[in-house]
């Protein structure tokens, strides 16, 4: 039972092959075993998820189990979950034990999955290599001496070493997509407002957007229709009608046009990367599929952009952190801003104040219109080069990362080198847009993504072509060597 | 541009984050690293172009001005550094 898809999860434990029970002790079990290495976790608690089993036996003995109903699935630990330590990687939350459940976890509880346990993940979700945790960095499994990619590094390391079946992940400039593509995972971000961010913690509220992480599109599908939904708890949720994520799967892509941007096909990505890319791009015209070159001009003032915006977003939200109400409180201080001056500088990790003084810096008097204001002019001139763009094509394709799996420690030192490791995935959020990554192949030994980007709502046809892709390959279903 | 070391100062103050002299010239080096390749930016026209601030052109939702939670406040309080009688106890504000 261990490597097989969701699907085929569901079919046995409705067919009564397994019970929910042991094959969430099969996964803790293997847990056991491979974190002490991997570091994918940082919360794991049998006696919360074994309960969560039996309850979800019940469901099935009784015939109303869901498609998800007793898998046990890997949540990041982002999502506020009641009674688990929920930490977002700080030490600032590392006595948290949240009161109350996000909304991505009362979905999952309400389809009858399992929480396997609480993902690690860069620091606030600040990071593209899991380095930044408070909790020490993941290894990669495809080979521990690299990293598995960020944020979401624990949940894309869990999956593609077995320890689940499938995770969530959370993406503000890549973090879905990235680890995915690292790591061999097929990894989806939805559009802007689809999943409910509540009890989500906040980075950059005007980015963020939680997503399945899976081994295939039909996974990712099954999990984003529980996810997925208006919320009313969340400001930004957007009010429409439920749809059927897997409505499109089997759908034939004659026809489709894919467009390739020439600026995700020039300088800056490894050759290995760009041949993978170029494969599964003529497999998708043997699949009938039509190319078209394109171009989305202000790509390229993406990063600068969003490393404005983010920062600028994510110093708002992190004011919360005062050591007052929750969180860590310095052991000595003296008067109140002392106590809140030492809890912070405590609290946080180096990435995690960097970027706060960065949104400080970018948001006070005298330069708020030159850096935040023309930050977000930019932001319109990308999200209107995918307007334009989607004129000519239904779907956009391109390299996920310009790197394969990089060592830990290469690019820690030197923020800017890490921030480049998004220059793919930061233009989709800043425009909103849905996105995958989907593995196509291997780089010296290393697991290569494609990134596939649709319109707005267009999750349905994104997993369609992923799907059909993946009919018609088997990259997504090769493991690492233990 | 560059920051100077005043300036990181300030900006640590501003946002209530202590840090030392040796953090603040480590600090330094990363956020002038960091303006460089945000600075590439000021060369874009971007004469008449309306700030994007959200991915979806949506109005605000407004809702109703009515209690929707229960009374959560030992729950709240079991988790806060330090609170006595139902209150969050910080340092003496007022003399």
């Amino acid at each position: 039972m261990i490597g097989k898809t969701l699907k085929e999860l569901g079919k046995a434990l409705t067919e009564k092959k397994i019970s929910s029970v042991e094959l969430t002790q099969l996964h803790l079990d293997r847990i056991a075993r491979l974190n002490p290495e991997i570091n994918a976790f940082i919360t794991v608690d049998a006696q919360k998820s074994l309960a969560q089993a039996r309850a979800a036996d019940a469901r099935l003995a009784a015939g109303n189990a869901g498609p998800l109903t007793g898998i046990p699935i890997a949540q990041k630990d982002i999502f506020c979950a009641q009674g688990w330590l929920t930490t977002c990687g700080s030490k600032m939350l590392g006595n948290f034990v949240s009161p109350y459940d996000a909304t991505v976890i009362t979905k999952f509880d309400v389809a009858g999955a399992v929480n396997l346990g609480k993902t690690n993940m860069d620091e606030f979700a600040m990071g593209s290599s899991n380095e930044t945790s408070h909790f020490g960095a993941v290894k990669n499994p495809w080979d521990v001496k690299r990293v598995p990619g960020g944020s979401s590094g624990g949940s894309a390391a869990a999956v593609a070493s077995l320890m689940a079946p499938a995770a969530t992940g959370t993406d503000t400039g890549g973090s879905i997509r990235q680890p995915a593509a690292l790591c061999n995972l097929t990894g989806l971000k939805p559009t802007y407002g689809v999943v409910s961010r509540w009890g989500m913690i906040a980075f950059a509220s005007s980015l963020d957007q939680a997503g399945p992480m899976a081994r295939t599109a039909e996974d990712c599908g099954l999990m984003l229709n529980a996810m997925a939904g208006f919320d009313e708890k969340d400001s930004t949720s957007l009010e429409r009608s439920a749809e059927d994520y897997l409505r499109d799967l089997e759908k034939p892509l004659a026809g489709l046009k894919i467009g390739l941007p020439k600026e995700f096909f020039g300088e800056g990505c490894d050759a290995g990367v760009m041949a993978c890319v170029q494969d599964a791009i003529a497999e998708y015209r043997k699949l009938g599929a039509e190319t078209v070159e394109i171009s989305l001009p202000n790509m390229q003032h993406g990063v600068a952009a969003y490393y404005v915006i983010a920062p600028a977003e994510a110093s708002s939200n992190l004011s919360r952190f005062d050591g007052v109400r929750y969180g860590y409180r310095a052991p000595e201080y003296g008067d109140l801003a002392d106590m809140y001056q030492k809890s912070r500088a405590q609290g946080f990790g180096a990435e995690v104040k960097r970027r706060i003084l960065i949104g400080t810096y970018v948001l006070s008097h005298g330069y708020y219109d030159a850096y935040y204001l023309q930050a977000q002019r930019i932001r319109r001139l990308i999200a209107q080069d995918f307007v334009d763009a989607f004129r000519h094509c239904d779907v956009i394709m391109g390299p996920t990362s310009p790197c394969t799996a990089f060592g830990l420690g290469e690019k820690s030192a030197d923020p800017v080198q890490m921030y480049l490791s998004d220059i793919y995935t930061i233009a989709v959020n800043l425009a909103g847009l849905p996105g995958m990554s989907v593995p196509c192949g291997f780089s010296a030994g290393l697991p290569v993504g494609l990134q596939l980007i649709g319109d707005y709502f267009a999750e349905a046809r994104l997993l369609n072509m992923a799907h059909r892709y993946q009919q018609a390959t088997d990259w997504h279903l090769k493991s690492p060597k233990e | 541009m560059s920051l100077t070391l005043p300036q990181v100062r300030r900006v640590a103050q501003l946002a209530r984050i202590e840090i030392s002299d040796a953090e603040a010239e480590t600090t330094l080096g990363h956020l002038n690293g960091i303006f460089t390749l945000i600075e590439a930016m000021q060369a874009v026209d971007t004469q008449g172009i309306e700030p994007m601030a959200h991915a979806q052109d949506v109005a605000q939702r407004l809702r109703d001005d009515r209690v929707s939670e229960d009374d959560c406040r030992e729950a709240m309080q079991a988790i806060a550094p330090e609170t006595e009688a139902g209150l969050y106890l910080v340092p003496k504000v007022i003399e």
